[in-house]
């Protein structure tokens, strides 16, 4: 089956390529990138559309299996194809855990039987995320884990964050770090700041999170492994990954779409959908992420989609589960706040969403190099929508619900197959997924 | 009574934060009226006859609901008191739950205590009913500021200019950080005291001065508001006993003998005597403590009747 996507915007920033451009692809996979290319199938007219790789979730909580009633594979995966990502790694804190190569091989099973795009599991550190003992991380990986992570909780035992260090760097993964220091974060709710002391609500200190970032960088400097830090969200943390880069560290990190958008200061809302963890930082803080952005020191931005059923989140604000949904806002919140705004340019954005992530945990994709699987995403920059609570996801539980925002996904192709459509009068209908080529 | 002029703008009463100063002076204006109706042999007005105000109390409260009650009835209003313990919470019902069956019974008005931040505020978006805020965690407790300042403006005449020092677990109290918005709108002083552990992250924000000692903030107060230490509190990270809390920051009469001629003593209760506050000093000549109380009800009335009578009629 071929498909030949015309008169586009192209760019690829993992071959600084940005020009007018047809792509052609052939049996799943891009054959060609260049003018003028002769059709031998279908056809799209991409004509005032940008063309790019598909996006690379590095951090994406499909909650299946276990927590079916806020998320499952089929329902996070097609808000990832709604929100131009081709592909998600998918944290271990279902339940149970991604532990054991059994939940692997049930989580790789249900994406290639329900999946709209492709799944990469992330394995525990440890077993249960207790925290306690090593998880078989080399079974984990044989099954096909691209990733070691015990996200949701940190990893508070340094001996067991510098042993799963030495051990990943064996296999060659990186050890995703959910940076929190469990005393200094003790009942916190929110970031503590000027806004917890005026709202009267407990605090999550930024130290918590940076003095956990300067412990594990050093312990990744000392193993020579690879240290991804999940989430970051302070100005502490982000100068303690660039003096750490700069020594030399094997280090890469991400940013979530809400701590580059949003404030602390939202908070008098009180709405649940604006509690998450990391928690919404002050200006300063975002301020610095914003800047870490800028000047590269950022990887990849990531989405931590963390769904959550309405019934959980409409309950008082302290009793409320952290976490937001951000598969489907990703792009146009950042192309909002980053590229309209000036901050940086759109090749940067799209590098920060495709072959950075890529590149971060040594993924396939994230490029439309010619022999590459044929993952696209088509973007309309001047298209202006607002974002409603109707998600492809099963969970609404979004903080930027209300916003117009201009710049959306409009097309994913995974793997030569076209997942996600909005160029027809009527999206592609929710309940019937397509079958996903392999 | 004086004919009111004015109004609130809100349907709520969910802090002070809102609050306009012309809406504080028109509440303590009206509290003044009611004062008087409570030193009546008939201690009983007819303004929110037929309205139904229900106290929903999710934390335990005697004297911020007792007050309330009496309040109500003197305003010859229904009402009706929930509690936490024994009712449909402990069941597992939210609280939207639990408020919207409330409501399906069409009350006015809702008075409602409850341990986290926010909550009168998730009340108040989604029910026509008016919400009054008795204490939201460490939040707002509005009427406790109102009545604070009630009985500043009794004993000092006005509240532009007075110094207030605060005293205390300054982290945890609601108290204070109605009584900071409330002041500083009013124009007065405001220093908030204790040990740093005790004392929240850039309050200074707020508008108030920030002390470490006792002494220096009694140095030139006109008022001094002590805060109840919860007990429980003790022997972990924020101070290591209630012992050496009295001896640093315990307000006795010895410390108080160098303080301002005329000093009032304030505790919104209840006390821990021996603990932030000597016998003598509450039960002495300068505490106004029990004033509070009494003028706790003519404040609240006048909340009640401003967002019930008043707005309804």
């Amino acid at each position: 089956m071929n498909l030949l996507i015309q008169n586009a915007r192209v760019i690829d920033p993992s071959r600084d390529f940005d020009a007018k451009a047809d792509v052609l692809i052939e049996n799943g996979v891009i054959a060609e990138v260049g003018k003028k290319l002769r059709a031998i199938g279908d056809v799209i007219d991409a004509n005032g559309l940008v063309v790019v790789p598909g996006f690379i979730d590095l951090h994406t909580h499909l909650r299946e299996p276990g927590q079916e009633h806020k998320e499952t594979i089929a329902t996070g995966t097609r808000a990832a194809v709604a929100g131009g990502y081709t592909a998600v790694c998918a944290m271990a804190n279902t339940i149970p855990p991604n532990d054991e190569r059994a939940v692997t091989e049930m989580i790789i099973a249900e994406a290639a039987r329900n999946g709209a795009c492709r799944v990469y599991p992330i394995g525990a550190v440890s077993r249960g995320l207790k925290g306690e003992e090593l998880a078989e991380i080399a079974d984990l990986r044989a099954a096909g884990c691209v990733a070691i992570s015990d996200d949701g909780k940190p990893v508070a035992n340094a001996q067991l964050m510098r042993r799963a260090l030495e051990y990943a760097a064996m296999l060659r993964i990186p050890v995703v770090a959910h940076e929190e220091d469990p005393n200094l974060s003790e009942d916190g709710v929110m970031h503590e700041g000027f806004h917890s002391t005026l709202l009267g609500m407990v605090g999550i200190p930024a130290t918590s999170e940076e003095t956990m970032v300067a412990r594990d960088v050093l312990l990744a400097q000392k193993t020579h492994s690879h240290l991804h830090v999940a989430h970051l969200s302070t100005a502490g943390a982000v100068e303690a990954v660039r003096r750490a880069r700069r020594a030399g560290v094997n280090v890469t990190c991400e940013v979530t779409p809400h701590h580059v958008a949003l404030t602390d200061e939202t908070l008098q809302s009180f709405s649940t959908n604006l509690k998450m963890n990391p928690p919404l930082r002050s200006q300063e803080h975002r301020d610095a992420v914003i800047e870490a952005i800028a000047d590269g020191t950022i990887d990849a931005i990531a989405t931590d989609h963390a769904p959550h059923h309405f019934d959980e989140k409409n309950i008082e604000f302290d009793l409320a589960p952290f976490g937001v949904i951000g598969l489907e806002t990703a792009f146009s919140v950042c192309y909002d706040r980053l590229v309209r705004r000036r901050v940086i340019d759109l090749p940067r954005l799209i590098e920060l969403m495709s072959s950075g992530p890529a590149r971060a945990f040594n993924l396939p994709g994230g490029t439309l190099r010619p022999g590459s699987p044929a993952d696209v995403t088509l973007l309309n920059l001047d298209e202006r929508f607002q974002v409603t609570n109707t998600f492809q996801s099963k969970a609404s539980n979004s903080p930027f619900i209300g916003e117009t925002l201009q710049g959306r996904v409009v097309a994913t192709i995974v793997g030569g197959v076209l997942q996600y459509d909005l160029r027809e009068p009527a999206p592609l209908p929710a309940s019937r997924p397509r079958k996903k080529k392999r | 009574m004086r004919t009111q002029t004015s109004a609130l703008r809100s349907k709520d009463l969910l802090g002070i934060e809102p609050l306009t100063p012309e809406e504080i002076t028109l509440i303590l204006d009206t509290a003044e009226g009611f004062k008087e109706v409570s030193e009546r042999p008939v201690k009983k007005v007819p303004a929110l006859r037929g309205q139904l105000v229900i106290n929903l109390f999710m934390e335990a409260s005697t004297r911020t609901r007792v007050s309330f009650e009496i309040a109500e009835k003197r305003l010859s209003a229904d009402t009706l008191n929930f509690t936490a313990s024994g009712s449909s919470v402990e069941k597992g019902e939210t609280l939207i739950d639990t408020a919207e069956n409330l409501m399906a019974m069409a009350p006015d008005m809702i008075v409602i205590r409850h341990k986290y931040p926010g909550a009168p505020k998730m009340l108040a978006d989604r029910l026509p009913a008016s919400i009054i805020n008795a204490g939201d965690g460490a939040h707002e407790h509005p009427t406790q500021a109102l009545l604070d300042a009630f009985t500043i403006r009794e004993r000092l005449g006005r509240l532009h200019g007075v110094n207030v020092s605060i005293i205390g677990d300054i982290a945890h109290s609601r108290v204070v950080r109605s009584n900071i918005h409330l002041l500083t709108k009013m124009k007065a002083n405001v220093t908030v005291a204790g040990p740093p552990t005790l004392i929240p992250v850039e309050i200074e924000k707020l508008g108030v001065r920030v002390l470490h000692s006792i002494d220096e903030a009694i140095d030139g107060a006109d008022v001094i508001m002590m805060l109840r230490i919860q007990l429980e509190r003790q022997g972990k990270l924020r101070f290591p006993s209630l012992r050496e809390y009295y001896n640093t920051f315990g307000l006795t009469p010895q410390r108080l003998r160098r303080a301002k001629e005329g000093v009032i003593v304030m505790h919104p209760g209840p006390m821990n005597r021996g603990v932030e506050i000597a016998s003598d000093v509450a039960d002495g000549p300068w505490s106004v403590i029990l004033d509070q109380v009494t003028n706790g009800v003519a404040v609240r009335m006048a909340v009640l009747y401003l967002l019930g009578g008043a707005h309804r009629e």
